[in-house]
């Protein structure tokens, strides 16, 4: 099971029967392969649908329909199509139960910034500041290190994407959930020892004795 | 009021060098590419897009930003397209960032006779620099500002003759509230169908607010006429 695999199929045993998820492009998108479908989740693209399906056969797609990403998609029985209006607000109006999003930096607040690398890569926020404001929680789904640098930092150096604490970090090493006293390394994915993450992590962690193998989907 | 149908290329006319333009889609789905096709051929020059997104080389807004039709782009994200990037860091195209839910709530507000929009996305970052911060029953929310545009330009799936319009599933996204927010719209359906056609339940934006329509188009085929 490779690093990015690993992450979407413990994030996926976050999602609870019946929730509303929004799932960011890239990694997080791959969370939805590891949900059975018999809990009955559904997943909100915020370009415009509820109910996001699997991609169609080959043929079978429809220009129409797509996800955040511009990738073909289907659409789940019971799903709505909405415009952006509608879409945000649900994200911001409180009725979203989750998101998961990318992360380029989480610092020991538990602040994400995730949309610039000021002078080398500015993407843009898109959806993200708002997701972050307002999904009910917000998990990010991140390689712990990113060329040798550790990701998970004492203070965020590239700009917040909002002053929101997020509620879970899951990563190829470990599950670390920011709280009030700071980071709390909860989960350790299997084969890596707490030195190892220690190690590979610029922020402060709060290391308990309860400290658990990472179980996935 | 029965709308007359304009080609491309008339509707391009329409849009002179320097305007603002509200275009719809996301990621190039629900874009209207043949008015963008026209207007690139049309050379049109320093237009300021609206738009969620910069889609990507050869795609929608893409090609407008290729053919250097753009100076200026109030936009959420430009990460799949590298051109705009460049172009961006080059100081060629001024990019305004706006989170997409608060984009979409300006062209709503500018739309709708609104002075503005309260929201918390963007409090405590990059976003509220420079922008006033409201305090309501002991909450605090950033002051943005709404938007309008010279030309909105709309990608409609159906369209009848008085300009209702109805959208497909993820092609709907920002048309429906651009359609309000620009001071001439013109919409280009996937098909145009008589009155009726169309539920009224079915319009998601009524052919009031719809000023042209381009005409259907050129699918090859051919009804047989007196003239062939």
């Amino acid at each position: 099971m490779d690093a990015k695999e690993l992450i979407a199929r413990r994030v996926a045993r976050e999602i609870g029967p019946g929730m509303l998820v929004n799932l960011g492009i890239g990694l997080p998108s791959l969370v939805a392969n590891y949900v059975p479908a018999s809990l009955a989740v559904f997943f909100q693209a915020e370009n415009g649908v509820i109910g996001l399906g699997a991609r169609p056969p080959e043929g079978m797609e429809d220009p129409h329909l797509t996800d955040a990403g511009g990738g073909f998609v289907s659409a789940v029985p019971g799903a709505a199509s909405i415009d952006s209006a509608m879409s945000f607000g649900l994200i911001r109006g409180g009725h979203l139960d989750m998101t998961v999003l990318g992360g380029l930096q989480v610092d020991e607040q538990g602040q994400l910034a995730n949309w610039k690398v000021p002078g080398m890569m500015v993407p843009g926020m898109g959806g993200a500041m708002d997701l972050v404001i307002g999904a009910a929680r917000v998990i990010v789904a991140m390689q712990h290190s990113a060329r040798g640098e550790a990701k998970l930092v004492r203070e965020c150096t590239l700009p917040l994407t909002a002053r929101r604490r997020v509620n879970l970090v899951v990563t190829d090493l470990a599950v670390i959930e920011p709280t009030d006293a700071g980071l709390v390394l909860r989960e350790h994915a299997p084969g890596v020892s707490v030195a190892e993450i220690v190690a590979a992590t610029d922020a402060r962690l709060i290391i308990g004795d309860d400290i658990q193998e990472m179980i996935v989907a | 009021m029965m709308k007359g149908a304009l080609s491309p290329e008339a509707a391009a006319k329409l849009v002179p060098d320097g305007a603002s333009v509200m275009i719809g889609g996301f990621m190039a789905v629900g874009t209207p590419e043949r008015m963008i096709d026209a207007l690139v051929a049309q050379g049109v020059r320093n237009l300021t897009v609206v738009s969620n997104d910069s889609a990507m080389p050869g795609r929608g807004v893409g090609k407008l930003v290729s053919a250097g039709a753009v100076s200026r782009m109030i936009t959420s994200h430009i990460g799949l397209n590298p051109e705009t990037q460049a172009l961006m860091i080059d100081g060629s195209i001024s990019v305004e960032l706006v989170p997409q839910g608060t984009l979409v709530e300006r062209i709503r507000a500018g739309g709708m006779g609104l002075g503005g929009v309260l929201t918390p996305t963007g409090l405590g970052t990059e976003v509220e620099e420079g922008k006033q911060v409201v305090e309501v029953d002991g909450e605090r929310f950033l002051l943005e500002k709404p938007l309008k545009a010279d030309f909105s330009l709309i990608a409609a799936w159906q369209a009848d003759y008085v300009g209702n319009l109805s959208y497909l599933l993820t092609a709907h996204n920002f048309n429906p509230m651009m359609a309000l927010a620009g001071r001439t719209v013109i919409a280009e359906p996937n098909a145009i169908v008589p009155v009726g056609v169309i539920p009224p339940d079915m319009v998601k934006t009524p052919g009031v607010l719809v000023d042209h329509l381009l005409v259907r188009a050129n699918t090859g085929g051919q009804p047989w006429t007196q003239k062939n």
